[in-house]
């Protein structure tokens, strides 16, 4: 008895002697498992740890984080979601409209986030109105390598319309040299897709069509001259690409087999990896046309009630991910570049800063647009149904006519 | 072999025809045999082949081809430094993980097998075909199907994220199966059997203990093998019903192979999917034996 | 009493299996038959809206695909997969010296998760690396051998692996049954002087129909989850190509946020599941019971 009301006594003294000090925990759910992508997101859980933070990992790889969705609606639907969650796009809205997610907006505001982040990044980590998610990185996906050799030897110069990517191509078929190194996969079919899109009918266009889903946009005379220019691209590709990884097709540029691809800036790891330089033995240049198509990694928080260990985690972790130096160490490692406009780039190499500076510009002028590829732009449904399409296009004789029948189809389909 | 008084029709001939016929036909067997053997070996061949090559080599040389300089490294990598995470000890503490869920699933979902054919093949009662079909039917259930509502179950019974959820999961969608096994073994055997014992006053468990369970050696390997596989093998559940320090070798495993956007490293992944086979090999390798064991001893019932 | 007893404990023992199957099998059956009708997207809701998620399914390509593709594949998997298997088992039953290691051999392919042997399967069937690439080299350079890039026959590719990943497993089933078959039998064959082929058709065979039903659920079950094989070995592709229910499913559930329909296609899915499988379990039944 007199023991019971000791022990219940120096509790209750222990709680007035730390009242609000709380030791920050998340678990974060997320599917940076390999390489590059492992050792940046191990950088912020050390930061985490400096603060006194308990970290859990929770990763979960594959489809580019297909498996981690599963693995997260489990979570949610037994009653016990992770803290943390790595969600991009209009996927952090989709959540928030499930009421599970979590309100940060007064770590954003404290940390000044509006004043650092570009404004549509920005629009993209808030839920009516209010911050919900973090911003991690900036992918530019519309990028063309190119194999500097093959080039030089040919006397092609790194193309800025699609008129002049198709000649430099017949050039080089002609040479006996493959002009486009592809990865028959449906995401990297809809990667092509989208940047031509962008190049032939420009950024309105682009937004009206891809982001906006207006039906005379994807109906329209430019649409199926897009889907003429994926034919003539179709051309350009060796005939053994289907179902090859996108990594294998850079190999392909790196080892002189073929001359460009076009891939988002994570392909630059694969280059630097193998010890090749920038401007040296390869070249980065964004794809034909004006404009720049983002890919934003970001995470989002989770609804964890009031328990004050894990409100005290999300809100340190938000707070270390948009922080400058994580920002510069995480992004120098995953090739892509840093979210915030402040951060210096003199560690940075000339692809990224060629990147930075297109960001900023493009941002002026309303070309700076979400990837619908990478799921920046669209809901997962009618991106799935406009990525359906163009692989199917792609991957066959469908007419172009046929193509635009079919992609405002399927759009009308998803809505 | 010590098989004495099984007799394959084949081989135990006394046959008149020629000598000659005989060996070319076991030639043509054995080629045939060989052939398939080869068939089956060819993908293992590139996984280790591919396993003992440097990245420089298969960045550039043929995926396909014999190593020019053979390397262990990414073996040592996949076991004990691959990133799976932010944690990079390889596969090594996710095995353990594995380990304790496959055997309570393997059993549990055996012995009730067991005792589930015995029922419907030895002690039918009015409604059981009914029964067996019903569960047969379950089987073919999606997996991706019950994802959600298991998960919204296993958090009502506050399983969610544990060992035991993962082993209550395997056991239930098992149970198809080793029903099934167990009834199309019992079935062949004698109906007599059971009547005489019953006559005698034996019990329903003490039949089964001493004149079925003896008798099921080959059963329960065919079984084992295909449970513990299932289980092993199973990504789907282990990715969406484990938490932080439960997930399965697959889940690992599939970490370490599947980059989003890094470098990959097919070495290790081919070192990493051939240590991840360990367990199940070796159980393949050590039920092999016991098949013909049991065999042996079914053999002697006749 | 005690007959009481004993016949209430057959029952008794397979009462929890039949609660589990009920909860686990049917009632999540029933939730998924619920949520096909609703309009839940990335979670489920569970107001009633009809059967739009039906209408939109059937309004689908890639869906036709897939299921042509189930009953291609599905129908090819099975029957190769039982007669190499048998094949294999009769084989392995005449007395081979080295049975232990080839049937290891066999079996193995079963225990390798298929998430990397799709990688290696990529490569050997890739025209560039693997064996067309191979035999072009030994000097005939006329060989083709691209299935895996072609969209019309890259669902074979599918088969070839699936064949490879299962048939091992028959071949162990349909061994224990030629050696369970009693032996007496065969010999009263033998002294009769029937050949030996038609001891296989007509004595030994029929006597294993439990294990057909086995391997023909085992089977049916494999060809119906192929899920991993596809993704690791085309992703689906070329296209969608190489697209099976099962993937479509997933990818409507889990990457496309719209978990209605694919409670639609599962329903469907079921459905046609149902309509082959029954008859066959319903005469199997029959047959043993009467």
């Amino acid at each position: 008895m007199t023991i019971k009301h000791v022990i219940a006594a120096s509790s209750a003294m222990a709680l007035l002697a730390f009242p609000a000090v709380a030791e920050p925990t998340a678990e974060v759910l997320h599917w940076w498992t390999s390489g590059g992508e492992a050792k940046s997101v191990a950088v912020l859980q050390e930061q985490f740890k400096e603060r006194g933070g308990v970290w859990t990992d929770m990763p979960v790889a594959g489809g580019g984080g297909d498996a981690a969705m599963t693995a997260l609606r489990a979570r949610v639907l037994s009653g016990n979601p992770p803290t943390a969650v790595q969600l991009k796009g209009p996927a952090i809205q989709e959540w928030y409209e499930e009421g599970v997610l979590a309100d940060i907006s007064d770590v954003a505001e404290e940390q000044h986030w509006g004043d650092v982040l570009p404004a549509q990044i920005a629009e993209h980590m808030k839920c009516d109105g209010h911050w919900c998610a973090a911003p991690v990185n900036v992918h530019r996906v519309n990028w063309i390598w190119g194999n500097k050799k093959i080039l030089d030897d040919n006397g092609i110069a790194m193309p800025t319309t699609w008129e002049e990517f198709n000649a430099a191509a017949e050039k080089l078929k002609a040479a006996g040299i493959t002009p486009l190194a592809h990865g028959g996969q449906a995401w990297q079919d809809a990667t092509v897709f989208e940047t031509v899109v962008l190049g032939m009918g420009g950024p309105e266009f682009y937004q009206k069509a891809l982001v906006d889903l207006d039906m005379d946009a994807l109906g329209s005379d430019t649409m199926i001259k897009v889907f003429d220019e994926m034919r003539v691209l179709r051309g350009f590709v060796d005939e053994n690409y289907p179902g090859r990884d996108w990594n294998l097709a850079t190999a392909m540029v790196m080892n002189g087999e073929a001359a460009f691809q076009i891939m988002g800036d994570w392909a630059k790891g694969e280059f630097l990896a193998a010890g090749k330089k920038p401007g040296v033995d390869f070249t980065c240049a964004a794809t034909p046309g004006h404009g720049f198509l983002y890919n934003v990694d970001s995470f989002a928080m989770f609804d964890v009630g009031d328990d004050a260990d894990k409100v005290a985690g999300q809100k340190l972790l938000a707070e270390l991910i948009v922080a400058p130096s994580f920002q510069e160490t995480f992004n120098l490692n995953k090739g892509s570049i840093p979210v915030r406009t402040d951060v210096s780039l003199d560690k940075f190499d000339d692809c990224a800063k060629l990147s930075s500076k297109d960001m900023n510009a493009d941002a002026k002028d309303g070309s700076l647009l979400p990837s619908y590829a990478h799921g920046m732009a669209l809901r997962g449904e009618p991106a799935g149904a406009i990525t359906d399409v163009v692989t199917a296009h792609f991957n066959s004789d469908m007419t172009s006519e046929e193509a635009v029948k079919q992609l405002q189809d399927a759009v009308a389909n998803a809505m | 072999m010590t098989d004495a008084t099984y007799v394959s029709p084949l081989a135990g001939q006394r046959s008149t025809s020629a000598r000659f016929g005989r060996i070319a036909l076991r030639a043509g067997l054995y080629a045939m045999l060989i052939l398939f053997a080869l068939w089956y070996l060819m993908p293992l061949f590139v996984m280790i082949t591919t396993s003992l090559k440097s990245l420089d080599e298969i960045r550039t040389g043929s995926l396909v081809a014999l190593p020019r300089e053979i390397t262990f490294e990414p073996w040592r990598i996949a076991w004990s430094q691959a990133c799976t995470g932010t944690q990079c000890e390889g596969l090594k503490p996710f095995m353990w993980n594995s380990v304790i869920i496959a055997i309570p699933g393997v059993l549990i979902s055996t012995l009730i097998g067991a005792l589930n054919g015995y029922v419907f093949a030895q002690w039918r009662f009015r409604g059981a075909n009914m029964i067996f079909a019903l569960l047969l039917f379950g089987c073919f259930i999606p997996f991706q199907v019950v994802l959600l509502p298991m998960a919204k179950m296993l958090g009502i019974l506050h399983l969610a994220g544990t060992i035991p959820g993962l082993i209550l999961v395997h056991t239930i969608y098992g149970l198809g199966f080793t029903t099934l096994f167990f009834r199309n073994y019992y079935v062949t055997i004698p109906q007599e059997l059971v009547r005489a014992a019953k006559i005698d006053g034996a019990a329903f468990f003490r039949i089964f203990w001493s004149i079925f369970l003896p008798l099921s050696l080959p059963i329960i390997v065919v079984s084992v093998i295909w449970q513990f596989t299932q289980i092993w093998n199973d990504f789907l559940f282990g990715v969406s019903f484990s938490g932080p320090g439960t997930q399965p070798v697959t889940v690992a495993l599939n970490n370490i192979v599947n980059s989003t956007t890094g470098v990959k490293a097919y070495n290790v992944d081919m070192a990493s999917a051939i240590i991840a086979a360990l367990p199940t090999l070796f159980v393949y390798v050590v039920a092999g034996k016991y098949f013909i064991r049991g065999l042996t001893a079914g053999s002697v019932k006749g | 009493m005690s007959n009481l007893l004993e016949r209430w404990v057959p029952k008794v023992v397979l009462a929890p299996t039949f609660v589990a199957v009920l909860i686990f099998v049917y009632g999540f059956i029933g939730w998924t038959a619920w949520i096909s009708l609703t309009k839940s997207k990335i979670m489920p809701r569970y107001e009633i809206d009809g059967f739009d998620q039906y209408t939109k399914l059937f309004a689908t390509p890639r869906w036709d695909t897939a299921m042509n593709n189930l009953y291609l594949f599905g129908g090819l998997f099975i029957v190769i997969s039982m007669v190499l298997g048998l094949m294999l088992a009769i084989f392995l039953d005449q007395k081979i010296r080295t049975e232990g290691v080839i049937r290891t051999i066999y079996l193995y392919p079963m225990a390798l998760s298929m998430i990397v042997t799709g990688t290696a399967w990529k490569w050997i069937l890739n025209p560039q690396h693997g064996i067309e690439a191979m035999v072009q080299g030994w000097g005939f350079a006329g060989f083709r051998f691209d299935w895996l890039v072609n969209p019309d026959m890259a669902i074979y590719t599918i088969v070839l692996a699936g064949v490879w990943q299962s048939s091992g497993f028959v071949m162990a089933l349909f061994l224990a049954g030629l050696r369970s078959v009693d032996g007496e039998i065969i010999k009263a064959a033998q002294v009769d002087g029937i050949p030996n082929w038609r001891i296989y058709t007509a004595i030994i065979i029929p006597s294993m129909a439990p294990i057909f039903l086995s391997a023909f659920i085992v089977l049916s079950h494999l060809a119906i989850k192929s899920f991993d094989l596809v993704v690791a070995l085309t992703g689906g592709g070329p296209g969608y190509a190489t697209d099976l229910p099962a993937t479509y499913m997933y990818a409507m559930a889990f990457s496309r946020g719209n978990l209605g329909q694919a409670a639609s296609s599962a329903m469907i899915m079921m459905a046609v599941v149902f309509a082959i499988v029954v008859p066959y379990l319903y005469s199997e039944l029959r047959a043993k019971h009467d």
